[in-house]
């Protein structure tokens, strides 16, 4: 998908060797690259409560002036129906991945149910998007052609994990870009749900549900749109 | 004053207390925002003005949704730093709860000093008691309140004239959604019940704390 094409200095997203197990680029590892949002890193520094340790990176690394850094989602159209176009381009990516997951044999029982709970909630995203845009006189953006390494059950959770952990990371990225109150309230309830996935995720993989500490971070568009690159085929 | 605003003053008068000092809402918003110039950068300031000059008349205040926000993080904090002491909890959910109790004390303490940095006044903390005599009456409590908070932030976000405060909200409503979830799996419930979560007003957010809500 030609929109989805980035400068290659992509971060190492871990495809080149999913046999590993090492199920893509880490958040954390995603954020020192991206130096997160100025403007959080200067709202927790004016807290002085900069003690999870996770949010050192803002000052590090936020003016390093990479594309890294930019948040505009302009190439998926302007103001909110680009934002939402964005968005729904994920949601679609993430359908995809649980649908796959779902039909690769990998899950039994509860675990099986989760996917399937999580990709049917991604696919009313993905509807309520694709309403959300039309209604906004825009045109929706197109299903993105996706292929994911499904290697072995707990590689493919920690996939799911980095992918929601993402998600929920780019829907906070760009709240404070929505000019619409009625968009904004839309994303933030969506937003919340990527949370809950990521959190539950996390815990099926015994790890914190929040490894970002008492603030979750946000993630810029072409942050995410690189590290989502490697799934999307042309 | 609103209905939303009458609400408050019965059920917690501190929260009406950040009117503050005879001062025109404006007034506040604008000095808030001078304040925030000098928090976030000057790049942030010029919509934060023009937001705040819209902010007279009905639209509700940023300082009012960073109160508001503050006196449930407050009941939040409370919630576990009690049962980390009339509970004897042990393993996962020991865990859990050491780092509930971190994140919403960090909440506290950033709301707390945004409302300064801003101009206003932080609400006291609320007294609060709540009703639970055992670890799964504590959890499950756990889960009713980690669900409300998301709702609470959620619905209150869009009424967030300043960027930088929004991002803010959204940073805490996220932790406060996966709290809810990690919380839900402990009690083998649904971690994300819909694939949309619900907003609640202040109104229905505050009759559904009011039973924690002591004196």
């Amino acid at each position: 998908m030609p929109t989805l094409r980035e400068k290659p200095e992509e971060p190492d997203t871990g495809q080149e060797d999913p046999a590993n197990g090492k199920s893509g680029v880490s958040r954390r590892q995603l954020m020192t690259m991206a130096g997160g949002s100025v403007a959080l890193g200067a709202f927790l520094a004016a807290c002085g409560d900069d003690d999870s340790g996770s949010d050192s990176s803002s000052g590090t690394t936020g003016e390093t002036g990479s594309s890294m850094d930019d948040n505009s989602t302009a190439r998926f159209g302007d103001g909110d129906i680009g934002i939402m176009n964005y968005a729904l381009t994920l949601e679609y990516l993430e359908t995809a991945f649980y649908a796959d997951v779902a039909k690769s044999g990998l899950f039994k029982g509860s675990d099986l149910e989760t996917i399937r709970k999580f990709g049917s909630q991604e696919a009313d995203h993905v509807a309520a998007l694709t309403a959300a845009v039309k209604q906004a006189g825009g045109k929706p953006a197109p299903k993105p052609k996706t292929e994911f390494p499904l290697n072995n059950a707990q590689q493919v959770l920690r996939l799911a994990s980095t992918v929601e952990n993402l998600g929920a990371a780019a829907y906070l990225g760009q709240a404070a870009r929505i000019q619409s109150p009625e968009v904004l309230a839309a994303a933030l309830s969506i937003h919340s749900v990527e949370g809950r996935h990521a959190a539950a995720l996390n815990t099926l993989l015994g790890k914190t549900p929040v490894p970002d500490g008492p603030f979750a971070q946000p993630a810029s568009a072409s942050m995410v749109l690189n590290a989502v690159q490697p799934f999307i085929v042309d | 004053m609103t209905d939303s605003n009458k609400q408050i003053e019965m059920i917690h008068p501190e929260l009406t207390a950040i009117e503050v000092d005879g001062t025109e809402r404006s007034d506040v918003l604008l000095k808030g925002a001078l304040a925030a110039g000098a928090i976030f950068g000057l790049g942030a300031i010029s919509p934060f003005v023009k937001g705040a000059i819209g902010a007279t008349g009905g639209k509700k205040g940023d300082i009012e949704v960073l109160n508001y926000a503050l006196t449930l993080e407050y009941l939040e904090s409370a919630f576990y730093n009690e049962a980390k002491k009339k509970l004897n909890l042990s393993g996962n959910l020991k865990e859990l709860v050491d780092t509930f109790a971190t994140d919403e004390d960090a909440h506290v303490k950033a709301l707390a000093q945004t409302i300064r940095d801003l101009g206003g006044k932080p609400v006291k903390a609320p007294k609060v008691e709540f009703p639970y005599s055992d670890t799964a009456g504590f959890t499950a409590l756990a889960e009713t309140i980690e669900n409300v908070g998301v709702s609470a932030y959620n619905g209150a976000a869009p009424k967030i004239s300043s960027k930088e405060v929004l991002e803010a909200a959204g940073s805490i409503v996220q932790v406060e959604a996966r709290h809810a979830a990690a919380i839900a799996l402990q009690n083998g419930s649904d971690p994300a019940p819909d694939a949309f979560d619900k907003t609640m007003t202040e109104a229905q957010v505050l009759k559904a704390v009011q039973p924690f809500l002591a004196g």
